[in-house]
């Protein structure tokens, strides 16, 4: 992290007319947009947008099919697993469970990253360890087991293991998911100070309204794998284009009337459905 | 038509995994033999619990069987063996069958019972809760970080059980041959050395390492490939274990086929 004053019109992240497929299934049409350096962008999509397949595809889980996907100067699309690991040190990212490894402790999963890829002390791991745990209000938790720790603790101990190498940027699938809405705000609280703290580039999945108007400077609400709307918390709140009045005001799709659609859908969604349970696993 | 068709299916099926099998082994043996000579030193410790897991958790239970084992082989040869009046190579039997044959398979499949299944099971729950995602996110393999360790720890182990196995059996007829046979015990230990060869031994061996490279690649591609939802952990876990089985008796087949070709030559 190198906080520099010209900094907040640079592209962190650039993507462009990024197609995404799940074997033959097109999930993600054509995006294009960009993240600027310091800024928290929200994506915003409901079931099936295809917004949590966009977040795997910017942190490398998926490969894009068409399109380019530029960070650090570098197009995932197309480089190579060495290089995407190279990236992946300079990048967070929290998962929607935490995904902590039940096996390890608290403090052995903040220090996982740490210990694969620093040549860091023992002790100074621990410091940094304390230090990451103590930024996400869990000071003294090392010791404890994932399992012992509650849905909030666990999002925010996956936080701190996220933080451990010191990121540029910073993504969150599903923050406030299944959370209370205390519990919830807590973590929105824990990313607007992250933000505030180290200037860090972040970007956040969700459908929480609440929660992008509250952490956003900038959303991008996607539906069916296309991008409907973009633009800053005012211009969305304030947008006529019905697709983000719909979302916004929560008004529940229509019926489908026509028979024949319906079936089709159902079929469709069947056999798409299977395809992308085989697409999934492989080493 | 239609048959033939399903058979060259499933025959291209059957392929193809066989050789994700062999790439993800391929690429547990570079972490595991190539990878410490680049920097990237081996998992000692996880390697060490999981040998400790998969071997010596498992000597209770193994110890029990494979005595059983050589007491039923006992009296199942000494019933055909008493027509002829030649009993006393009921130890030559036990020994011999135990080495080459019954020891290293049964000690795969309870290896297989309890191992096999617990690694589908164990990669598979990482899988449906993301945790092999965020070792990918962390830049950590997940072949380096969760299936090199079981590599290892199980091509030391299934041999060293193999051999404990082999003792235990040959112990069981034993307890056949000091009763029923008139023997005593050190004749009868004296007597099954005899049978042996170091080739009946080494064979069983190298049989056994295979076994538990084919056991380790089955569960671990098992748990990686595991779809969404607790169901197909379930799902993975069974076939991990059926699978395992059955190519753990198909590699015992071609081996034994081939040392069978060998010995005569």
């Amino acid at each position: 992290m190198e906080p520099r004053d010209d900094s907040k019109l640079e592209a962190m992240i650039s993507v462009r007319d990024l197609r995404v497929n799940y074997g033959e299934r097109e999930i993600l049409h054509g995006l294009t947009f960009e993240v600027m350096r310091g800024e928290t962008l929200v994506i915003l999509g409901g079931s099936g947008s295809g917004k949590s397949t966009l977040l795997r595809t910017l942190v490398g889980l998926e490969r894009p099919s068409s399109g380019e996907i530029w960070l650090k100067g570098k197009n995932l699309a197309v480089i190579s697993d060495a290089e995407m690991n190279a990236i992946r040190k300079r990048i967070g990212m929290s998962f929607q469970g935490g995904a902590l490894f039940g096996s390890m402790t608290v403090g052995e999963n903040v220090a996982l990253p740490l210990r694969e890829h620093t040549r860091l002390e023992e002790p100074t791991i621990e410091i940094i360890v304390r230090l990451k745990l103590d930024q996400v209000g869990l000071a003294g938790f090392e010791n404890y087991m994932p399992s012992q720790l509650s849905g909030g603790m666990k999002k925010r101990a996956a936080v701190a293991r996220a933080m451990a190498m010191d990121p540029e940027i910073l993504f969150f699938d599903e923050p406030s998911a299944g959370l209370d809405p205390i519990i919830a705000a807590g973590v929105d609280e824990l990313i607007l100070e992250l933000k505030k703290a180290f200037h860090m580039t972040i970007v956040v999945v969700t459908h929480e309204l609440a929660s992008a108007f509250l952490i956003a400077d900038r959303m991008v609400l996607i539906e069916k794998g296309n991008i409907v709307a973009s633009g800053s918390r005012e211009e969305m709140r304030s947008s006529a284009h019905p697709r983000v009045r719909q979302f916004l005001d929560r008004i529940a799709e229509p019926e489908v009337l026509q028979e024949a659609d319906y079936l089709q859908m159902l079929t469709e969604d069947h056999r798409a459905a299977g395809r992308s349970m085989t697409q999934r696993g492989g080493v | 038509m239609e048959f033939a068709a399903q058979i060259g299916g499933s025959v291209t099926d059957g392929l193809a995994y066989l050789g994700s099998l062999t790439s993800l082994g391929a690429r547990a043996a570079y972490y595991t033999f190539i990878a410490p000579f680049q920097g990237k030193p081996i998992r000692l410790q996880q390697t060490i619990s999981q040998a400790m897991q998969v071997g010596v958790r498992a000597l209770p239970i193994l110890s029990l069987i494979t005595f059983f084992i050589g007491l039923i082989l006992a009296l199942q040869s000494a019933y055909e063996l008493r027509k002829f009046g030649a009993i006393t190579f009921v130890a030559n039997a036990v020994a011999i069958s135990m080495t080459r044959e019954l020891g290293p398979l049964i000690t795969a499949i309870v290896v297989i019972g309890r191992s096999g299944s617990a690694f589908a099971a164990e990669i598979g729950t990482m899988r449906v809760t993301e945790e092999i995602d965020a070792l990918e996110t962390m830049a950590i393999h997940p072949v380096d970080f969760l299936v090199a360790p079981k590599f290892l720890a199980m091509t030391i182990m299934l041999p060293c059980l193999t051999i404990w196995a082999n003792s235990m059996g040959i112990l069981g007829g034993a307890l056949f041959g000091v009763t029923q046979a008139g023997f005593f015990f050190d004749r009868y230990i004296r007597a099954s050395l005899d049978a042996l060869f170091l080739r009946d031994i080494v064979t069983g061996l190298i049989k056994s390492v295979v076994f538990g490279i084919t056991i380790t690649a089955v569960g671990c591609h098992e748990g990686l490939t595991t779809g969404v939802g607790a169901e197909e952990v379930g799902r993975s876990t069974t076939r991990a274990v059926v699978v395992s089985i059955f190519l753990v008796i198909l590699v015992d087949l071609v081996f034994t086929t081939l040392f069978f070709f060998l010995g005569q030559g």
